[in-house]
């Protein structure tokens, strides 16, 4: 048994994992950064949105270097749907897309190309890392965590802390008593998504871009069905990666499946033309951890961290969670390196991990948000009312026919009225913006 | 397209050996079918699980697999017993 013991492991090797990795190798740490998938992203689907500045937080001006980012993100689209309309929201301003110091606000990615570039300036910096390797369980000593049980022969390693980055569902999470209860399923979406292939130039013309520049589009309303949620498409460079996301207890309750919702969605008349001629590349599936600040494991314990989405650092509302894990990732690094500075790896020094997180947006964000996943899983006919009343009130408005326009207002009223009474409606507006204040 | 042509286009690292078991088929026969409808046959989004109404039990096709980990979450009962795939196998996206 090999009896080496590095100053850090660190368990998966998407954004927070790498991250972490960085941050610690650059510091001079030894570092261990395990994959079970054959190369980093390997098992890592996300709808596409990276975040610039938190990769530039770990690799300064990685955008001079070979970074395979698809699509810079200069416009960004809400739509809320019915059955077959759209109601468009958008913001567009390319030269606002970049920081002032040049780093791309915004990015589309394909993860499994991604993230094996991000882990490899993890080996870059100096860590070492195993693909192919699943940790299966964490090594105690008395009440610390001092390294991980992995799934090879003679497969144990050890190290000062061991940083969790093993991804939604985490196993290591609960094994290192961080969790104590599985996730409950109204704390988890499912998404579901494919990656379309099309030829630059009809992706440029399409969405109205120049070559390098990009589109999101988040659809709400009917694409999920009476289900909460939401669709996405964004651009790549040579491809669309179209997807929808809901909650897991609501597919259990509707018995819906999420392929035939992906199908739906791809066929709504306001989707289907900007898919023709594209040639489904891949399909993808992975769960999206919801539950927010409430349904957060601890942070931290003697000998460990833990961050990303094995954490449920996620931002639904905003589609974050890259950027999230991130950050965390990168915070987790630091505290680490404090704590081998002090010599003290147990929790009382790790502690700081939750301190920094509380004074940056990772935490903030998610306090903020903290009740809208009970919210999300308790009214999905919210997302179905609502799209209806928008649509239908502003197909009134442009309707030409004769109709003095306060007479329209005044049909408008009453058609909302009618689905929903003003107590209804105040109580609602109230929910939502207890929810998202 | 169906569900199978999607499938068709992925690309596995296949174990000899099942990563999935279902530890208690009475509780999907009975309890889960009376009052759930047995949801992993619907939301598994690879179509994992699938009813077998001969046999009276829920047949696992786990080479299907997409690890997305929903049934970990989603089974009512939690008697779906899903583990990791060995290192270097299961799914392995090339896009992702």
């Amino acid at each position: 048994m090999s009896t080496e013991k590095f100053d850090a492991i660190v368990v998966g090797a998407g954004p927070a994992g790498a991250a972490a990795a960085i941050t610690m190798a650059q510091a001079g740490l030894s570092v261990v950064l395990l994959e079970r998938g054959e190369y980093p992203g390997a098992k890592n689907v996300m709808g596409g949105v990276m975040y610039g500045r938190m990769v530039a937080d770990v690799v300064p001006e990685f955008w001079k270097l070979d970074a395979p980012l698809e699509r810079v993100v200069v416009e960004e689209r809400v739509w809320i749907t019915t059955e077959e309309g759209v109601v468009s929201l958008g913001y567009r301003n390319p030269r606002q897309a970049y920081h002032p110091d040049g780093c791309p606000n915004a990015f589309t990615v394909l993860r499994a190309r991604w993230d094996r570039w991000f882990a490899a300036r993890a080996e870059e910096a100096g860590a070492i890392l195993v693909p192919q390797t699943v940790a299966e369980d964490v090594i105690w000593q008395d009440d610390r965590i001092v390294g991980v049980r992995t799934g090879r022969e003679e497969g144990d390693l050890y190290a000062d802390v061991v940083v969790i980055a093993d991804g939604v569902n985490s196993f290591l999470a609960q094994r290192a008593r961080l969790r104590d209860h599985p996730v409950a399923p109204h704390h988890l979406a499912l998404a579901v998504k494919e990656v379309i292939g099309l030829p630059p130039e009809i992706i440029e013309s399409r969405f109205n871009l120049e070559p390098g520049q990009g589109v999101t589009i988040e659809l709400y309303g009917a694409v999920t069905d009476g289900m909460s949620g939401y669709g996405f498409l964004y651009t790549n460079r040579d491809s669309l990666s179209v997807g929808v996301g809901v909650l897991v207890s609501h597919l259990m309750r509707t018995r819906r499946t999420p392929y035939e919702l992906l199908e739906r969605l791809k066929q709504h008349p306001a989707v289907r033309p900007l898919l023709t001629g594209g040639e489904v590349l891949e399909y993808a599936a992975h769960a999206i951890p919801e539950g927010g600040y409430e349904a957060m494991p601890r942070l931290f314990g003697n000998g460990v961290l833990i961050a990303g989405d094995a954490a449920m650092m996620v931002n639904g509302l905003h589609r974050e969670g890259s950027n999230l894990a991130m950050a965390a990732g990168r915070l987790a690094g630091e505290t680490v390196i404090e704590a081998k500075r002090r010599g003290d790896f147990s929790a009382r020094t790790l502690a700081l991990y939750e301190a920094k997180l509380r004074e940056s947006f990772v935490l903030q964000d998610l306090v903020k948000y903290r009740h809208l996943p009970e919210l999300a899983d308790r009214r999905p006919d919210l997302f179905r009312i609502y799209p209806h009343l928008v649509h239908d009130a502003v197909h009134e408005m442009l309707t030409v026919d004769g109709l003095p326009k306060r007479a329209k207002q005044r049909r408008i009223w009453q058609e909302i009225t009618r689905r929903r009474r003003p107590l209804q409606l105040l109580r609602d507006l109230y929910e939502i913006w207890r929810a998202v204040r | 397209m169906r569900l199978e042509e999607k499938l068709y286009l992925l690309r596995w690292k296949h174990d000899r050996q099942s990563h999935i078991a279902i530890t208690d088929p009475a509780t999907c026969r009975d309890r889960c079918g009376k009052t759930w409808g047995r949801p992993c046959t619907t939301f598994c989004p690879a179509r994992v699980y699938e009813w077998d109404p001969a046999e009276g039990r829920i047949v696992v096709y786990y080479e299907n697999c997409v690890e997305c980990t929903t049934c970990l979450v989603g089974c009512p009962y939690r008697v779906i017993d899903w583990r990791l795939p060995r290192g270097g196998f299961g799914i392995q996206y090339r896009y992702g």
